[in-house]
């Protein structure tokens, strides 16, 4: 894999920020776009830019083969079975509200249990906490491992016949943890419980085959995987999305209309209410189109071995504090000594280096690790042990500053 | 940008006013009480005012947060500490401005709190400095 050659695809890398090379570790939050997709997406606004499914006319029929092209080239991407399984939405965040919207109102009563752990995102919280709410069913807690991973063993210990439905992220956003979907997926459905995945941070780093995790449904975003923001997918399997309602309502989503009664469209139309993410489906399209020409397995040992890389060199930052499991995504979640995070991330800024620092929208977590924040560097097929080297550098002369500084 | 902006930023005087809070603590008695956070980014401060009269007698905080949140309080109670309340809301007034880097003109003396205009360079903190002056907008506003 030729990362200096992947680089120049991205324009926005080549560029000084503060009088320094601009070194991008935050790639969790959002990637950055190659060429690739910035010209689809031009493209398709500076030529065949029309509304699609009810254009008689050229440019809807362009349009509409190409969002409708999009959608083969996801389903294939992930090994659904069909294009029917897979809803274009806004992200992540949309597509596990849509599950605890529809399929959980309408399948949880009093004394039945959803399960997640604490270690997920507030999109993979929140929703199931409002659903267990609007139900009276209850909201349950894997406990985390020491080192931030999950054991099947408390699964096999707290999914029940009262479990209706278990949900955690792929990849940690915050310790990198990887967990074991398809291990829990067995477990799951050993009870009578489907699986959610929040595939935020898995699908846009390793090649995910939904049959084979056998997960029910699967929601992820496209910007953190090359393509522009505002565009996501849910996939389900139908059996489960046939028999779900739909969440909004009103054109596109219809089949017929009457004065007090109306008819879905079938799937996965019935999901997508309203004019669609066209252009960001397009881009989405072609972001494909180049993580599968890099390869996926590639981009995943590239990112094994910056993971490892940046663990080795982190370490040798006197007073910097690691969270998470040593065997983990690329992305490394740290304090450095007293420095809050905040304070870190703006010196790192004044060095050309972004990093997140914050809560990393995972309170619950921040909880359990018992800080309040905590800084976050994450990597991308884009990123090389120079960056590595940078932020390293970066962070010794943080230390120097604050350490003067105090 | 190199040691020397980020100087422009971390003026000794903060590091001082983070590492040595005035006003760190809890208020006895009767007192007004603020909880703030800022949902962005974690910082939390729970302020204390303890206003007679249309006087702050005395203010009080408690929180967590970066260096700029946290001086930011321990100067603003600091600053508002026997003024009236008027005083202290067009000081608040004030501060909001320094942080769009608008140049100051005004009989109120701000103390320390000014050394924060180095601030207004950095956009993506504005929102930590002014979080403490924000808590006791709201504390004498509800009052």
């Amino acid at each position: 894999m030729d990362v200096k050659a992947i680089r120049q695809m991205f324009p926005i890398l080549d560029q000084e920020v503060n009088g320094h090379p601009l070194v991008y570790l935050d790639s969790s939050a959002t990637s950055q776009k190659p060429i690739s997709v910035i010209e689809a997406v031009e493209n398709y606004y500076r030529f065949d830019n029309a509304n699609v499914h009810r254009g008689v006319h050229t440019l809807g029929s362009r349009a509409t083969d190409q969002y409708e092209g999009a959608r083969e080239k996801v389903r294939r991407f992930i090994n659904a079975r069909s294009t029917g399984e897979i809803i274009f939405n806004r992200g992540t965040t949309t597509g596990i509200n849509s599950v605890a919207l529809s399929y959980a109102r309408a399948n949880l009563q009093p004394g039945n249990e959803i399960l997640i752990t604490p270690m997920e995102h507030h999109s993979n919280i929140i929703p199931w906490q409002q659903a267990a709410k609007a139900t009276g069913a209850t909201l349950k807690y894997v406990p985390l491992q020491d080192d931030g991973t999950v054991s099947l063993e408390d699964y096999r210990k707290l999914v029940t016949e009262n479990t209706k439905i278990v949900a955690i992220a792929h990849v940690s956003n915050v310790l990198g943890t990887i967990n074991p979907i398809k291990e829990i997926a067995e477990i799951a459905h050993s009870k009578g419980a489907i699986l959610v995945v929040d595939g935020a941070q898995g699908v846009p780093h390793m090649k995910v085959d939904v049959q084979d995790l056998d997960c029910d449904f699967y929601a992820f975003s496209g910007h953190k995987m090359l393509a522009p923001t505002g565009i996501g997918v849910l996939y389900g399997k139908r059996e489960l999305l046939e028999n779900m309602e739909p969440v909004e309502f009103g054109g596109e989503m219809i089949d017929f209309v009457s004065l007090h009664d109306s008819t879905w469209k079938e799937l996965p139309w019935k999901f997508e209410g309203g004019t669609p993410i066209i252009g960001g489906a397009i881009g989405l399209a072609a972001a494909i189109d180049f993580l599968e020409e890099v390869g996926m397995d590639n981009i995943l040992d590239h990112e094994q071995k910056l993971a490892d890389y940046v663990m080795d060199r982190l370490r040798t930052v006197e007073g910097i504090k690691i969270y998470g499991p040593e065997h983990r995504a690329a992305l490394v979640t740290f304090n450095l000594g007293d420095v809050h995070p905040h304070d870190v991330a703006t010196a790192l800024d004044s060095y050309g280096i972004a990093v997140r620092a914050g809560h990393h929208c995972a309170q619950p977590l921040m909880k359990w690790l018992n800080v309040t924040a905590t800084a976050r560097a994450s990597f991308y097929l884009y990123n090389t042990e120079d960056d590595v080297e940078k932020l390293v550098d970066g962070l010794l002369k943080t230390k120097e500053f604050f350490g003067n500084v105090f | 940008m190199s040691f020397n902006n980020l100087e422009t930023l971390y003026r000794q005087v903060i590091m001082d006013h983070y590492k040595n809070p005035r006003n760190r603590g809890v208020l006895e008695g009767d007192a007004l009480t603020v909880d703030m956070n800022n949902p962005t980014c974690g910082d939390r401060i729970q302020l204390q005012l303890q206003v007679e009269d249309g006087v702050v007698k005395d203010a009080k905080f408690e929180g967590e947060g970066c260096s700029i949140s946290m001086s930011s309080a321990s100067m603003m109670t600091q600053a508002i500490k026997g003024k009236t309340v008027t005083d202290a809301l067009k000081m608040s007034k004030l501060f909001s401005e320094m942080m769009l880097g608008e140049e100051i003109d005004s009989d109120i003396e701000m103390g320390d709190a000014e050394a924060l205009s180095g601030v207004s360079q950095f956009p993506a903190r504005i929102k930590c400095a002014t979080l403490a002056w924000k808590a006791m907008e709201k504390g004498v506003n509800d009052k």
